[in-house]
């Protein structure tokens, strides 16, 4: 059934509340019962999936280069690190000089300080136009607008670690990650490239990051609860999580003739924009589960819903709607991670594919065991606010 | 009959739709009408205070409705116009497109005017700036300014204004968008996913903090004096880029459906080439070698030699540092015939608008294919003697031109190149 043309897995680069890498990643998740990594006080009202303290010497050697990012950019190249040294690309010059690169990015951190006295002097002042010329020609700091820019994630993984291939940047939340990820099994499977670095990264300890939810009412507030049952609960349900997650996908016949060990098989990868205002979303999400081409039989589903009140409760409402599907909402234990959350969802999949294990209930409220081997896994982000998409990944 | 697919045995990629907008005008006949009088659209900034600014000029666009209202809105604007004009000239129906989009634009971020807005409305209490814009945004009853902060908002109003097909791609690579979206929707046609593609680059992100933020990096052109002449690609006095607005749209489709339903093609996107560099975050490498491997990729995915191509549509940003490096790598490519080849800039009339220039200057070298007349290099007036180039100084030229490079770098090591071509081959 295999052809030399597929799609597969041979590096994956996690780094959540949970830890770092695919190994503490399955230790953590395996067990029954995990619980989640939380911070409560930060941000509160809001509660958030904190980063791991990361020794980032790990995978940006450079000072300089640490430097030059913001917490944001240097998790996604630590993460990107991660998945490289995974697939054994790292510091292989001629695979990283032809390595191409989808990167799914928002924005980079602004300066907190700077902007609260801006605002501050904003009071009583009514030229604020002026005010602004004033405080960002003097207090910036030059190099923070290269921390900020969406393609620097991007920009910093060809510096740090040589993938020079090509490099794109994807942007749009949840779905930015979604088209990175359909994107890049396009190219391999029409023979534009033979090996991709996809995935992104999220850094939710910034009050901005929690703004650009908070400014629809997104988040969850009060007491923490599982991803499945925040509907009723104050706030819009979702609580973030900083975290990074980037896949190597490669051709099947180059890896193979590589001799690495594959995780999974990327089968279809399908995506689309339900124009939610009309009501749309419940038949594009029933649309996009046959797209994806499921097996017969029982199915574990890795679920990236956000715990947003109306997408949550449509993804669910599908995924219930059929008896064969058993979901694991992953945001439970990692928060919700934005523009990594597809590429997350993916990785997780491939995991349990690879370890031929089904993660336990997430919450044993709202779901259901998995007897048995996985032999196909389905990867879902339904996005908080717009976008949708699937994948499905097979046994290697 | 023509040859319907190139060679490489993929469907040839037509152009049947043009739309651009610029500080020059809206719409293809104002600005070429401009672009070859050898007009500047570059003048003193009014849409916000000046004070304390080193940077007193751009090319931004105030024309528009949305012009004053913040960089997503005008942003939306600017992809609306120039999206509705190539798939108006396409002959398509522009409520129901029926392709995938795919859109280049700037990364959105909270406008000022909102945040101090948010900030003033609920004063008293003790609280941080951040506590405090998080309790006010949390009890708004609109949804306009959440949507100004995501990054995937431009391009869902496009799709439902446009009816494009499927999730749309949002995409930067910095000042190599525009060309990376027009690569994107070059790509999916040749893989068969679809027979036709609209790709939109625009920039409507001029703010103050814009500018200061490019300005602080030394990038921008301080010559305020006289704003049409502070744009000089190629001269020995150039000092910077001069920021800019705009948009550039192509309505992309394979040769065979274009042809079978009579639709006039305005030319033929034949290769797109890329190469990331990893020297620095925003210096290019100094042997040129990443855009010298971008030119040479595009030429090759095109199936071209370096005899084969008639012009070059330069980045030229009107850096020092840019041009010398853009220099470098096309006299490496093209050997001693790059002195007499003509190699002109754009940007001397428009400035630089960022995410929408690769988009923007691939209409402009298609429109020079088809017109026979190559838009100048103006302002240049005191050549870099160290960079020898026919720039089609100061006028344009009229010429026969079959074959058009068009290159676009940017920070963060990204180069992207197109090369397009007057007809079928």
């Amino acid at each position: 059934m295999s052809s030399p043309r597929d799609v597969v897995i041979t590096g994956i680069g996690l780094v959540s509340s949970l830890g770092e890498g695919p190994d503490a990643h399955w230790q953590k998740l395996a067990q029954p019962g995990p619980q989640p990594v939380l911070e409560a006080t930060r941000f509160a009202p809001y509660t958030v999936h904190p980063l791991p303290e990361i020794d980032w010497n790990l995978q940006i050697a450079k000072r300089g280069d640490q430097r030059q990012m913001e917490t944001w950019q240097r998790l996604g190249t630590y993460a990107a690190g991660l998945a490289l040294d995974d697939a054994g690309i790292k510091g292989n010059d001629e695979l990283c000089a032809t390595m191409d690169m989808v990167v799914a990015a928002g924005g980079g951190e602004r300066d907190e300080a700077v902007d609260a006295a801006i605002l501050a002097a904003s009071e009583s002042r009514n030229d604020r136009d002026v005010l602004l010329n004033e405080k960002l020609t003097t207090e910036l700091r030059p190099t923070l607008f290269l921390a900020q820019l969406s393609n620097l994630l991007a920009g910093n993984i060809s510096i740090v670690h040589k993938v020079t291939g090509s490099s794109r940047t994807f942007m749009g939340e949840e779905g930015a990650g979604v088209a990175a990820v359909e994107t890049a099994a396009a190219r391999i499977r029409s023979g534009q490239s033979t090996h991709i670095l996809v995935g992104g990264a999220f850094q939710t300890e910034h009050s901005d990051m929690l703004l650009g939810y908070e400014l629809a009412g997104y988040l969850h507030r009060g007491p923490w609860k599982p991803v499945w049952q925040r509907q009723g609960a104050e706030g819009g349900g979702v609580v973030t999580g900083s975290g990074g997650a980037f896949l190597v996908l490669e051709q099947r016949e180059h890896a193979t003739s590589r001799g690495r060990k594959i995780y999974a098989e990327l089968g279809p990868v399908v995506s689309g924009r339900a124009r939610r205002s009309r009501g749309e979303l419940d038949a594009e999400i029933a649309a996009l589960l046959k797209q994806a081409a499921l097996p017969n039989g029982k199915l574990l589903a890795l679920s990236g819903a956000s715990g947003a009140h109306a997408a949550t409760s449509a993804e669910k409402a599908a995924l219930d709607a059929n008896p064969a599907i058993a979901a694991r909402g992953f945001s439970t234990l990692t928060g919700h991670m934005k523009e990594a959350q597809f590429p997350f969802a993916v990785a997780l999949a491939a995991l349990a594919v690879d370890r031929k294990a089904a993660y336990p209930v997430f919450d044993a409220a709202a779901e259901t065991p998995f007897e048995g081997v996985p032999a196909a896994v389905l990867a879902t982000a339904i996005g908080y606010h717009q976008f949708e998409g699937m994948a499905l990944v097979n046994a290697a | 009959m023509a040859n319907l697919n190139d060679h490489m045995g993929r469907p040839i990629v037509a152009v049947t739709g043009i739309g651009v907008v610029t500080s020059l005008g809206v719409g293809k006949t104002d600005n070429w009408a401009a672009l070859t009088s050898g007009k500047s659209g570059i003048h003193p900034i009014t849409r916000f205070p000046i004070d304390q600014l080193n940077t007193r000029i751009s090319g931004m666009v105030d024309f528009l409705p949305s012009s004053s209202k913040g960089a997503s809105p005008l942003t939306y604007e600017l992809a609306e116009l120039a999206g509705l004009e190539a798939v108006t000239e396409a002959g398509l129906d522009s409520s129901d497109f029926g392709g995938p989009l795919f859109l280049a634009s700037p990364p959105v971020e909270l406008d000022w005017a909102e945040r101090f807005s948010l900030y003033n409305s609920d004063k008293g209490k003790d609280d941080t700036a951040a506590e405090r814009l998080l309790r006010v945004a949390r009890s708004l009853k609109e949804l306009d300014i959440f949507e100004t902060t995501q990054f995937g908002s431009i391009a869902d109003r496009l799709a439902d204004r446009l009816g494009t097909r499927g999730l749309p791609i949002t995409l930067s690579t910095a000042c190599a968008s525009g060309a990376t979206a027009i690569q994107l929707g070059v790509e999916a046609i040749r893989r068969g996913e679809c027979d036709r593609a609209l790709s939109i680059g625009a920039d409507g992100s001029a703010t103050a903090e814009a500018l200061i933020r490019f300005s602080l990096l030394s990038a921008l052109s301080t010559h305020n004096d006289i704003p049409e002449k502070a744009s000089k690609p190629f001269s020995r006095d150039r000092d910077g880029f001069v920021l800019a607005e705009g948009s550039g749209a192509l309505v992309l489709e394979s040769l065979e459906t274009a042809l079978a339903r009579g639709a006039t093609i305005l030319g033929v996107l034949g290769g797109c080439g890329e190469k990331a560099d990893d020297f620095h975050r925003t210096r290019s490498k100094p042997d040129a070698s990443p855009a010298i491997a971008a030119v040479r990729a595009a030429l090759a995915d095109a199936g071209l030699s370096e005899d084969e191509i008639d012009h070059v549509n330069a980045h030229g940003t009107s850096t020092p540092e840019n041009d010398k490096m853009e220099h470098l790598a096309l006299s490496t490519v093209f050997g001693e015939r790059i002195g007499s080849m003509p190699v002109s800039s754009n940007k001397s009339m428009i400035g630089h608008t960022l995410s929408a220039a690769g988009a923007v200057e691939a209409a402009f070298s298609l429109m020079t294919m088809r017109e026979s007349v190559i838009p100048p290099t103006i302002n240049y007036d005191n050549p870099d003697p160290a960079i020898v180039l026919d720039v089609v100084p100061n006028k344009k030229r009229n010429a026969e031109v079959r074959t058009v490079l068009s290159n676009s770098f940017g920070f963060g090591g990204q180069n992207t190149c197109l090369v397009m071509a007057r007809e079928p081959v």
